[in-house]
């Protein structure tokens, strides 16, 4: 670890922002319900009976949620609340407006409303009930058994979909555990490469240019490794093994500074794609759709290729909310996996670009947290949060938008989805934790004895 | 750790640049494609979100259209008088494309045509929805009624053209269908469409006879023949006799060219021969002027190839290879000579017109929403198959076969009309129901108003009644009295 002045904050006099959080808390607000208006105005007609409602829930919750960060972490980066509440509240018009489409099915925004608020709910338990972020390092091991347990669950439930990703509790309703497994896998790795960092950065031998570690620290990479290819195999799930594996390349890196690691990584990863991606059916097909995104299949056509269609017609500047045919692309996952194609399609390029760079923002914020950090398991969980957010961000949007092969994964706060929110609402609050930490001005020195005692003597 | 973490942030940044790079050259570069990609619905959708223009006989619309719900397409295309006019619209389906009129104007008509882009401009502006322009059609309402009405219920076609201009006046085709009828997407629509399908219906309702059916032209073809030995001067007195033996035998076969009944064909003028329509005398004529000089001449009036009017007509044949036995057939319209209704319009106005064959035409002019012209057809002459001489020759034949010949049942009293009747073998050993075929012109001082060619095919007909003066001539009468205003 770099010992220069490298930190974005200075340890002094730091100001805590906090002002700056409300008034683009304001506009985070005021766009969605703007949003809504236009929406209604456009399917309607008329402005929508629960837009008074619905402001005014945003802008509760908004308040509330802000209310708590001013209490309980007053030195947490001032982006990440309002970035977050805008794209939740953006996702919410969406899922409304696709709502007005009576052919994809039951109304969703009111459950996701709820969500969201229950999501809310949980990222001020984390604020007050995590005190420092450093308590999860006693966790290390049960965050493990925890994170295979969500993991694994799902393989006893029927598929949806053709992706076994869902268990289905009575009375609740369909869980996706891996979005919760993000955060606790992160954690796990988090303390465990702060305890084994210098034995795998320091005993490896020097081979062709290469670090190689030795092979009882390489054990855990290729566990992992095996494990996220297994829940490709019988999940069928091919972004949260990505997702998986990728987070723990990235914290391996930074943990270890060596290279090396990456070299492994990608070329595990690139094998496993490889053997999976030419004899799973299902990634078989995607692998197939992506290629071809516009062939016809049993002469009609594909979901890839509707999408295409969306993004193609929404051109430069889109067609307005509630004035485009996302609903073209059918089934259900127009409100989630696909809910970017209706942003592309009503918001045009222009929109679709903006929703990408608060993305990018609010990555770019977690990582600076991660680099202002002043403890190794604060740095690393922060970087192991953000720098998943970002592969998800990066494995939905290039998947909608035919870069890679499509994969069943909802876009962050965007997409419908109930676990999918709840859990990044939790996953803001610990960012917000270890930036507050980070932030939070150091206590100004104790006064030295010696300073008054030593005297300067001029010499004549 | 600052250092990897740093480059970590630079790999997440090159991940949301790749993200930037995708959605810019799907939603900038790739976006015209896929919006207008055949298999975008939206394409379909946009066809049918505003009312399409009308398209304009006389100054009437005969089109309209009427407020779909429960379906993606928010207007639907109806019609007046939908079977008399479908050969001229076709039709304008939500779900089966358009044809005819309605496709190759089909741009302008939702008004998506680049021509109308001042026009779309200046909506987007006031803020009024897109609209689309109009087709003003050269057709001539009575006379489409005059020869939709005397088809009936037999099987036929109609064209008549205005000589002058090359201007259709009316296309009718029977048995014909409501384009009203297969508008929409629901299922009664599905149900229309799969009833006027071929292997549902073997009259094929949808099939535009004027335009995309050939028939053998039988005896009205004796006109190019004639014309092509007055033009290579094989003949130049037509009421001079000429040296044909009854019956004739072409060189390379024994098989002899038969006229018809007890008629007086040897050694006849080319007037009696054209009156009495023998076959001896211009299967002769046709192997005298020699297959080059009579595929010149036919392809002069039109043969040979699509016409585009600007609706596609199927090509009319006129083989450019045969034996001299084959060619004394085609010479009288047999063998493998075929013509649409449209192209032996086509000759009857050559001829009416002195000579000179008129690009036929059924679009006058585009109008944009506001009624201005946007484009104004102007007449064009596509070729000068008769010399003015030889045209009077051919039109004094013509009138004869009207005054006192075979096709006296068109006659009009006060108007001079030439014509000429036909009736065309069909199948091997002349089984099938034979065609019967009229075509002519009616003149005044002004030149001639009118040439029409008129066809019935009807099963339901005794053989030996069918005969182009008792079918078809009346008909041809019926549309030229309605051009005439008689």
């Amino acid at each position: 670890m770099s010992s220069s002045n490298t930190t974005t904050i200075t340890s002094v006099g730091a100001p805590n922002r906090r002002n700056t959080e409300l008034a683009l808390l304001v506009f985070a607000v005021a766009i969605p319900v703007y949003a809504f208006a236009d929406a209604g105005l456009a399917k309607h007609g008329s402005v929508p009976a629960g837009l008074a409602e619905y402001g005014l829930g945003l802008g509760l919750l908004a308040g509330i949620a802000h209310l708590l960060v001013r209490k309980f972490a007053p030195y947490s980066d001032p982006l990440m609340l309002p970035i977050a509440t805008l794209l939740n509240g953006l996702g919410l018009v969406l899922i409304w407006r696709l709502d007005q489409e009576p052919r994809l099915g039951a109304p969703m925004a009111p459950n996701q409303l709820m969500w969201s608020a229950l999501g809310l709910v949980l990222f001020g338990l984390v604020l007050f009930f995590l005190k420092d972020h450093r308590v999860l390092q006693r966790y290390t091991y049960i965050s493990m058994v925890l994170a295979l347990v969500l993991l694994i669950l799902p393989v006893f439930f029927p598929p949806v979909y053709g992706a076994r990703i869902w268990i289905r509790l009575p009375g609740i309703g369909s869980l996706q555990p891996g979005e919760f497994a993000k955060i606790i896998i992160a954690v796990f790795f988090a303390g465990y490469l702060m305890v084994k960092r210098d034995a795998l950065a320091l005993a490896s031998r020097r081979f062709m240019g290469l670090y190689l570690p030795r092979g009882r620290d390489l054990g855990p990479i290729l566990v992992i490794w095996a494990i996220s290819l297994l829940i490709l195999v019988f999940e069928t799930d091919l972004g949260t093994s990505l997702l998986f594996f990728g987070l723990f390349v990235i914290m391996l890196y930074v943990a270890t500074e060596r290279t090396s690691w990456i070299v492994f990584g990608l070329l595990l990863s690139g094998a496993g794609a490889f053997v999976v991606g030419s004899t799973e059916a299902h990634v078989k097909v995607r692998v197939t759709d992506w290629l071809h995104p516009l062939a016809l299949q049993n002469g009609g056509v594909t979901e890839t290729a509707q999408a295409m269609y969306a993004f193609g017609s929404g051109g430069l500047f889109g067609s307005g909310l509630g004035q485009g045919y996302s609903r073209l692309i059918g089934g259900i996952a127009s409100k989630s996996d696909y809910i970017l194609a209706t942003v592309g399609e009503e918001l045009g390029l222009a929109g679709l670009m903006a929703v990408l760079l608060l993305y990018a923002l609010l990555i770019e914020r977690g990582i600076r947290t991660a680099l202002a950090a002043r403890d190794p398991f604060g740095k690393l969980l922060a970087i192991g949060l953000s720098g998943g957010f970002a592969l998800q961000v990066f494995v939905v949007a290039g998947g909608v938008t035919g870069l890679i092969p499509l994969t069943g994964m909802t876009m962050p706060f965007l997409a419908q989805g109930g676990s999918s929110v709840i859990a990044n609402w939790a996953l803001i609050a610990i960012l917000l934790r270890i930036s507050d930490t980070a932030r939070r001005p150091a206590p100004s020195p104790a006064p030295s004895p010696d300073a008054e005692a030593t005297q300067v003597v001029r010499s004549q | 750790m600052n250092k990897p973490l740093r480059r970590v942030a630079v790999f997440c940044g090159l991940l949301v640049l790749a993200l930037l790079v995708r959605v810019n050259y799907v939603q900038f570069v790739e976006a015209d494609q896929l919006s207008s990609d055949v298999h975008n619905r939206r394409v379909a959708i946009n066809q049918y979100a505003e009312p399409r223009g009308d398209i304009i006989v006389d100054g009437k619309a005969i089109t309209g259209h009427t407020e779909t719900t429960g379906s993606d397409f928010k207007y639907k295309r109806t019609y007046t008088d939908g079977p008399m006019w479908a050969p001229v619209t076709g039709f304008a389906s939500q779900a089966y494309s358009t044809t005819m009129l309605e496709g190759v104007e089909d741009k302008f008509l939702t008004g998506d045509d680049d021509r109308l882009f001042f026009n779309r401009t200046v909506d987007l502006l006031t803020g009024k929805e897109k609209q689309g322009g109009n087709v003003v059609t050269t057709l001539n309402a009575k006379a489409q009624k005059a020869a939709y009405d005397g088809l009936g219920s037999k099987k036929g076609a109609v064209v008549a053209l205005d000589p002058r201009t090359g201007a259709v006046l009316a296309m009718a085709s029977t048995p014909s269908y409501d384009p009203s009828s297969i508008a929409g997407n629901s299922l009664t629509d599905e149900k229309n469409w799969t009833s006027l399908q071929k292997t549902s219906d073997a009259d094929d309702p949808t099939l535009n006879r004027a335009l995309r059916q050939t028939y053998p032209p039988g005896s009205t073809f004796k006109l190019v023949t004639a014309a092509a030995a007055l033009q290579d001067g094989t003949s130049s007195d037509i009421d001079a006799k000429t040296d044909s033996p009854d019956p004739y035998t072409p060189p390379g076969t024994t098989t002899p060219l038969v006229n018809e009944g007890n008629i007086p064909c040897k050694k006849a003028s080319l007037r009696d021969a054209l009156k009495y329509s023998c076959n001896s005398v211009f299967g002769k004529l046709g192997d005298d002027v020699g297959l080059k000089d009579m595929v010149s001449e036919a392809e002069q009036f039109g043969f040979n190839k699509e016409q585009f009017v600007p609706v596609r007509s199927a090509a009319s044949n006129f083989d450019t290879t045969m034996t001299p036995d084959h060619l004394a057939q085609s010479s009288i319209g047999q063998f493998d000579t075929a013509a649409t209704p449209l192209q032996m319009a086509m000759v009857a106005s050559a001829i009416a017109n002195d000579g000179k064959l008129m690009k036929p035409y059924e679009v006058d002019k585009l109008e944009a929403p506001n009624l201005s012209t946007i484009a104004q057809t102007t007449p064009t002459q596509l070729s000068t198959p008769l010399s003015p001489e030889n045209a009077q020759k051919l039109q004094s034949m013509m009138e004869t076969v009207v005054s006192s010949g075979t096709g006296t049942n068109a006659q009009i009293p006060g108007v001079t009309v030439g014509g000429k009747t036909g009736t065309a073998q069909n199948g091997v050993d002349n089984k099938g129901i034979p065609y019967a075929w009229f075509v002519s012109y009616a003149k005044t001082d002004q030149g001639s108003p009118v040439a029409v060619a008129v066809v019935v095919e009807d099963a339901s007909a005794n053989h030996a009644d069918v005969s182009g003066g008792g079918f078809a001539a009346p008909i041809a009468k019926k549309v030229m009295e309605a051009v005439l205003g008689k």
